[in-house]
């Protein structure tokens, strides 16, 4: 009798340090992506604050070697490419969404949101190859209405997918009363539906600007970079994350030294957009 | 969810194209603004076509001079105008799996956890960093690969070569930092809050009930997880990876930056390899005539091609479990 009690017993015993060894296991998981996040976070906020002053935000780049000097052209480029990308993507991905939510005619409308969800997977340098293919090429010289072309492309996607999400989650009890008042559907979609969303709306639209901010490899041969100042969306634009390549990879200490602020500025403005958003998100999705 | 809309909606556009005058006006508003929207929802597909036919344009002359050789030749030499991009595709590869091999643990491991072990409310403290991470741009991985994981590869890469150099993954040249392994680790951190965050999305559709039947039953918490959640999440989370590794293969910067960039077959951990968006990456601004330019395309064009293969089998799988209920992001 006291064999077999003492069996069991010790096989609870291996079960419990199975259990044990499976939760360390995890939680060690977990431990180690939380512990990335912090270190780089750590070191672009250690790196970064060191380097960044006033000067740094509002000057021109200087040339290798001498000191000073700034990104404040990169910085108005990048708003400047981003603010044309998202005119364009915009209308197209709210126009799409609005189509693919309201008029659920036949397959097409659920082919273009399966569509979307594929090119979220197109890599971001295809997207340069295709914007250098379909702008530069004809224009024959890189510009930064190019970068534009493909930063859109990145964006309709998302902007899609979000206002699609946005618009499933506004209650039809909404639009069979504004229907049911006489008012037409066109009027109900853009009077109910629109503003009843509009929140998760700005939402998708903000995620889908703070990805393009950050993307570096579409505007390789696209906007191309630009050490001075330009404001013509016709002519070589300089942008953040490309002026952060070109500075990383370049053999001089000093722009380094700026690669990591300007990583910082950017970081700031990536994620402060990204914690905004998802917590709004998440907020919405629980209740 | 979907499927209510639909049953006001159909027979409201029909019912609107008959009968007395204000209905015809009102008919016009939608008519107009059916066409737009139809005609923007038309745009993606355009956008999508136009892709692939650009990309097939810029390629031509690649592609009439090499045919399908380009994707198994293994000579990249632009003075002699000869290109084949082999090696490249088995380095995008090679480095895509290392990264997952990595990734996917962890991923797994932090997303069980997430669903099944923290309380409901500490969920979002340990699962928000890890969005975050998400957030992060490909560029400052890169950077922060480049000058803050390299050193550290490095000196392990030292030290496995002294100790295990007889081992022909780690008989390779060491000092250099940059190569398989740098370029693996950072996508493999790059891919864990993807994988992860889809994982647990796919987790938490697990019906409870059968975890709890488990759990009445005697069994520890453990037990639960890898004989019933698991099993009946399999299909979503190969999914979730397969969307990882496409992540990986079409990752353009970071690999860029940390991958060491040279045009040769892979021999050992610590060798210097393209991948194929870091070929494209560094020489595009660099090729002085149309078949060098035409040729890299072609690269991106492989590319493009491998990623939907890819996407298009996760879409599939996450799909099949989840019936939609898991919406893929980023």
């Amino acid at each position: 009798m006291s064999a077999v009690n003492k069996a069991v017993s010790r096989r609870r015993f291996q079960r419990k340090i199975t259990e044990r060894l499976a939760v360390g296991g995890m939680f060690l998981c977990a431990g180690v992506t939380i512990f990335f996040l912090l270190t780089i976070l750590g070191y672009v906020l250690y790196h970064g604050a060191a380097a960044i002053n006033w000067e740094f935000l509002t000057s021109l780049p200087v040339p290798a070697g001498e000191s000073g000097g700034g990104i404040a052209n990169a910085l108005i480029g990048s708003i400047l490419v981003v603010a044309c990308a998202a005119a364009m993507a915009v209308p197209i991905g709210l126009g799409a969404a609005v189509f693919v939510n309201e008029f659920p005619t036949a397959r097409f409308g659920r082919f273009v949101r399966f569509l979307a969800e594929v090119l979220t997977g197109v890599p971001s340098i295809v997207v340069g190859l295709f914007a250098y293919a379909l702008v530069v090429r004809p224009m024959g010289g890189f510009s930064g209405f190019s970068g534009s072309v493909a930063y859109a492309f990145i964006m309709i996607p998302i902007i899609l997918i979000s206002a699609h999400e946005a618009f499933r989650l506004v209650p039809d009890s909404l639009r069979e009363a504004s229907l049911a008042l006489g008012i037409p559907k066109w009027r109900t979609i853009l009077s109910v539906v629109l503003p009843a969303s509009s929140s998760a709306l700005l939402t998708g639209v903000v995620l889908a600007v703070s990805r393009a901010l950050g993307e570096a490899a579409p505007m390789l041969f696209t906007a191309f970079g630009n050490p001075f100042w330009n404001l013509n969306l016709g002519k070589p634009i300089a942008t953040v994350p490309l002026l952060i390549y070109t500075y990383a990879t370049a053999p001089y200490e000093d722009w380094h030294r700026k690669a990591w602020a300007a990583s910082f500025v950017l970081l700031v403005v990536v994620l402060f957009t990204s914690v905004v958003t998802r917590a709004f998100l998440r907020g919405k999705s629980h209740e | 969810m979907q499927s209510e809309p639909q049953a006001i909606d159909r027979p409201f556009i029909q019912s609107g194209r008959s009968k007395a005058s204000d209905v015809r006006v009102r008919n016009l508003g939608d008519r107009v603004f059916y066409v737009t929207a139809r005609t923007l929802a038309s745009c993606v597909i355009v956008l999508a076509l136009l892709l692939v036919a650009d990309l097939f344009r810029g390629a031509w002359e690649s592609i009439r001079q090499f045919g399908l050789g380009f994707i198994v030749g293994t000579t990249w030499d632009p003075v002699a105008r000869i290109f084949g991009t082999l090696p490249t595709i088995i380095g995008t590869l090679v480095k895509a799996a290392i990264g997952l091999l990595l990734a996917v643990p962890i991923s797994i491991g932090a997303a069980v956890f997430i669903t099944f072990y923290v309380p409901k409310w500490v969920r979002p403290i340990i699962s928000y960093p890890i969005e975050l991470l998400a957030g992060i741009p490909s560029i400052v991985f890169g950077l922060w690969g480049l000058f803050v994981m390299v050193p550290v590869i490095r000196t392990a890469q030292i030290w496995l070569k002294a100790h295990f150099g007889w081992f022909f993954l780690f008989d390779g040249p060491a000092v250099y930092g940059v190569g398989v392994l740098s370029g693996s680790v950072i996508l493999a951190i790059m891919v864990i809050p993807i994988v992860t965050a889809i994982s647990r999305d796919i987790l938490l559709t697990v019906p409870r009930l059968q975890i709890e039947g488990m759990l009445a039953l005697g069994a520890t918490k453990w037990e639960a997880i890898s004989k019933v959640a698991l099993p009946y999440a399999r299909v979503g989370l190969v999914g979730a990876v397969i969307l990882g590794l496409g992540r990986a293969i079409g990752e353009t910067m970071a690999i860029t930056m940390v991958g060491g960039n040279a045009f040769t077959i892979i021999q050992s951990l610590f060798d210097p390899v393209h991948s194929m968006a870091s070929q494209i990456a560094s020489e595009f601004t660099e090729a002085t005539y149309s078949l060098y330019v035409s040729s890299l395309i072609y690269v991106g064009l492989v590319l493009f091609g491998i990623t939907i293969c890819v996407s298009l089998l996760a879409q599939l799988l996450i799909w099949r479990l989840s019936k939609g209920k898991v919406a893929i992001f980023e």
